[in-house]
């Protein structure tokens, strides 16, 4: 029998328990209202439903999921059992390949073999495929009608049966609520143990303050050290990310949250925030092919004419403008909100002396939501630093210490995609150190996310 | 007694020109205010522009007027018998480079895709009786040609193209292909349908994992779960994850899905799954301040007439909230829509000619689609590129629209 014709088998049970739970209750709460014991009756016929159906479902869907785990192992084992296993060869690589192919060829997803010896196992295999199918089949429809029966049993008007479905829901919630944390602590435990896997083989001083980064020589036999100082990396990320987009991101984001919020119309306002929020909506992607086929071109031939030398056509220039333009949102809608948070009363009382808006504006305004913005930087640097598309598809992959914003720099974002989406062993240094960059950046996001909350959640007290 | 203090002379020359000043400076900032809007605006509209400006082309395709006269060309086919089969053996190919080579000159193969036939094929399928009379077929032009019609292209293919243009023989056709058909070698050839299915795929295994998960965490850190350290760390946890940049859960899904729970490479399912863990934070937070809006009067009135908590929630909080839910799951989707790095961790950067057909094939999404032909070095995927932007950004609108519409219609003011 095939999965889904049992799960659909499942399915039908479970309704028809549902069903006549529902029935049983709603008869015994009547027999119990005509005899006058109305206050007996607990909870609403649905509710038994419920109960006989999940008491129906859950046990049997587990054994099912065990069962999926399990049932592989055991026919394999059957196998080997058989008489035409005893030829198989005793190296572990070329037995799983016949085994495999044995099993291909029985479930269907393969015609014929291409080892011979795979033809003999096959009937073995088909004939415990079926064999495990059948008993867990069986076992799973067994232990529904027991599970079913249970719960019908106790369908009575003064059952709680409303509480037990509630206590699942209940469980439901919270193991739902457990996800987050499984999946920090996922994030967390792969970044570290891979990354405790590259340390192992490079020293992190190296790592960390080393100024050459040349994994391909690393890869190539040359050793590991010198390959993996991750310096130029940093420098690149830090020189587009927050340089060249902070120096694009702030004024522009600063400027437009001003203008908007303090001078617009109210109809400016309603057409012109969703439309600079659009910017934020683009894919990366889309700025990346922008940057790399439109932006970085016109900069070259820019620099070329104005006689500047190392100019390349992927410059950490291009990158960075176009992820300053993406950022800008951010800082805007930041600045908006720390803005919108001071006090009414300080920029009227401004206004009331005398000051023009704009001196409102700078004097008074500003500084007071300064904690605000700086917390908004702050946060779209984190942004900043971890984008990815942008900076592989415009930023190069060249690891310069330079100064020249018309050079090509790289950064950790676009070495971690280079190192991963080769076709090495996954064991080598060079695949492993994609995951030490990982784990900087994910450090150096979450340090930047934790102090801008600070930063802005200190200052919303001081006005509250 | 001392002396008073004079009333400031407002009309005195310092005094007028310090005002102007001050005056000035107030409409300098403003103007500069006004820049800073405008400039951003401009960027987008500059972005745009020069995607649909490219990408237009792409929905397009030059094709040239082949006559092709069947009794005198070298095939050999029964009109009464048009038979698939009868097509296949029929070496068409072949015919069409040699009717080609008659009808346009010796160059006719370079002009020509090398797909042409099929035009021909599907022109016999519609209507056999053409074999016998000479007729008119539009195929497809080759990339050189194509490039040189609609732009720039090398010295020998513009003079073709001029020469086919004296001769009336170039038109401009729809690619109804680029919509129909997947990845390719050959630009005039490729379509973005595999993409577009791998990325409803994989959408669909986001939708299904995440929405379920973020608005139970939602609900229960909102209505059922006391404020201790425990439903901190949750709450950290979720804040922390809408932070992370999406590549280090591109890291998490090659290390946990592929390499330790061994789910297949460049899939769908693992593609979603990695989006889901993405997503999920983006549904918990909006669905939390969904909830936290539904007035509190309303679970007093649910409890006071005997309701369960769980009834309350269900019955009462839960669709008063949904809309607020829904809109936020929108947003979260359309990112997850347009996200790339993640999926070239897991694989998702392949060469797939085929569309996926179910969530464990072999699959390409949209944006990775656009990725993987901007890398391409020959110049007639430039167009397809931005064509296949402007099918990406046409969706995205399309879902931020829904969810602007879902707010202002269902949005609640108590």
């Amino acid at each position: 029998m095939t999965g889904p014709a049992i799960l659909l088998l499942l399915a039908g049970l479970g309704a028809i328990a549902w069903v006549s739970a529902r029935a049983r209750a709603l008869r015994l709460a009547g027999v119990a209202r005509a005899s006058g014991r109305r206050d007996a009756v607990h909870s609403l016929p649905g509710y038994h439903g419920w109960y006989v159906a999940l008491w129906t479902l859950i046990p049997a869907g587990i054994f099912l999921a065990v069962w999926a785990n399990v049932s592989p192992g055991l026919v394999t084992q059957s196998v080997l059992a058989d008489p035409a296993a005893q030829s198989l060869p005793m190296d572990g690589f070329s037995r799983s390949a016949i085994l495999g192919e044995a099993r291909a060829i029985a479930t269907g997803a393969q015609a014929g073999a291409f080892n011979p010896a795979a033809n003999a196992l096959v009937e073995p295999y088909r004939t415990a495929l079926s064999h495990y199918g059948i008993a867990g089949a069986v076992l799973a429809l067994v232990l529904a009608f027991a599970g079913g029966a249970y719960a019908f049993t106790r369908v009575r008007p003064d059952f709680r049966a409303r509480t037990r479905v509630e206590r699942l829901v209940m469980a439901t919630l919270l193991i739902a609520s457990l996800i987050a944390i499984i999946t920090t602590l996922g994030i967390v435990a792969s970044l570290l143990w891979e990354s405790f896997r590259f340390f192992s083989m490079v020293n992190p001083i190296d790592f960390l303050f080393g100024t050459k980064w040349s994994p391909q020589s690393a890869a190539m036999g040359y050793g590991n050290e010198d390959a993996f100082g991750a310096v130029p990396l940093f420098w690149g990320t830090i020189f587009i990310g927050a340089i060249i987009a902070m120096i694009v991101a702030i004024p522009l984001g600063l400027m437009s949250a001003i203008y908007l919020t303090q001078y617009a119309s109210p109809t400016v306002r309603k057409w012109m925030k969703p439309t600079l929020e659009m910017l934020a909506g683009v894919p990366t992607v889309v700025y990346g092919y922008f940057a790399a086929l439109t932006i970085a071109p016109a900069l070259r031939d820019f620099a070329v004419m104005i006689g500047i030398h190392g100019a390349s056509s992927e410059s950490a220039l291009a990158a960075g403008l176009v992820m300053g333009v993406m950022i800008i949102p951010f800082v805007s809608s930041m600045a908006d909100d720390s803005i919108a948070a001071v006090p009414q009363s300080m920029s009227d009382g401004s206004l009331a002396m005398g000051a023009t808006t704009s001196e409102t504006i700078s004097r008074v305004l500003i500084p007071a939501a300064l904690p605000g913005v700086v917390g908004g930087v702050l946060l779209a640097v984190s942004r900043a630093i971890g984008e990815t598309m942008i900076v592989v598809m415009a930023a190069g992959l060249a690891a310069n210490l330079t100064l020249n914003p018309f050079a090509s720099v790289t950064t950790v974002t676009t070495q971690i995609v280079q190192l991963l989406t080769g076709d090495q062993e996954f064991d080598s240094a060079k695949t492993l150190a994609a995951f030490a960059l990982g784990l900087v950046l994910f450090i150096v996001t979450l340090l930047l996310n934790i102090v801008a909350l600070r930063v802005v959640k200190k200052y919303r007290e001081a006005y509250e | 007694m001392s002396a008073e203090r004079l009333p400031t002379d407002w009309k005195s020359d310092a005094m007028r020109k310090r005002i102007a000043r001050r005056y000035a400076a107030e409409r300098r900032f403003k103007a500069a205010g006004m820049a800073a809007v405008l400039l951003s605006a401009a960027f987008l509209a500059f972005l745009l522009f020069t995607m649909v400006g490219n990408g237009m082309r792409g929905f397009t395709r030059t094709e040239i007027a082949l006559k092709v006269d069947f009794p005198a060309s070298p095939l050999l086919l029964d009109p009464a018998n048009i038979t698939d089969e009868a097509l296949a053996n029929a070496n068409l190919p072949m015919v069409t480079s040699t009717v080609a080579q008659k009808a346009l000159g010796k160059d006719a193969d370079a002009m020509i895709s090398p797909s042409a036939w099929i035009a021909i094929r599907d022109a016999i399928k519609a209507d056999p009786k053409i074999l016998a009379r000479t007729e008119t077929i539009d195929v497809p032009a080759a990339t050189a040609i194509d490039l040189a019609a609609k732009s720039k292209g090398s010295p020998e293919a513009e003079a073709q193209v001029a020469r086919l243009r004296q001769a009336g023989l170039l038109a401009t056709g729809i690619n109804w292909g680029f919509l129909t058909a997947s990845d390719g070698t050959d630009p005039t050839q490729v379509g973005i349908w595999g993409a577009f299915k791998g990325s409803l795929l994989t959408m669909l295994v986001t939708l299904v994992l995440s929405f379920p998960i973020g608005v139970a965490t939602a609900l229960y850190l909102e209505e059922y779960a006391r404020k201790s350290w425990w439903t901190d760390i949750i709450e950290v946890s979720i804040n922390n994850l809408a932070a992370v940049p999406s590549i280090i859960f591109g890291l998490l899904g090659l290390s946990i899905f592929l390499n330790l729970l061994h789910l297949p490479r460049s899939a769908a399912l693992v593609g979603g799954m990695t989006l889901a863990l993405m997503t999920m934070p983006v549904i918990v937070i909006a669905g939390r301040n969904a909830i936290k809006s539904v007035p509190p009067s309303i679970r007093d009135a649910a409890l006071g007439i005997g309701a369960s908590p769980v009834q309350v929630v269900f019955q009462h909080v839960l669709p008063l909230a949904l809309p607020g839910i829904l809109t936020g799951t929108i947003i979260g989707m359309a990112r997850a829509l347009g996200e790339t790095a993640p999926l070239l961790m897991i694989g998702m950067r392949a060469f797939i000619a085929t569309p996926p057909g179910g969530i464990v094939d072999p699959a390409t999404v949209l944006p990775v689609q656009i990725f993987l032909w901007s890398d391409e070095v020959s110049k007639g995927f430039v167009e397809k590129t931005s064509a296949a932007i402007i099918v990406l950004l046409a969706f995205l609108l399309a879902m931020n629209g829904l969810a602007i519409y879902l707010r202002n219609k269902f949005e609640k003011r108590w």
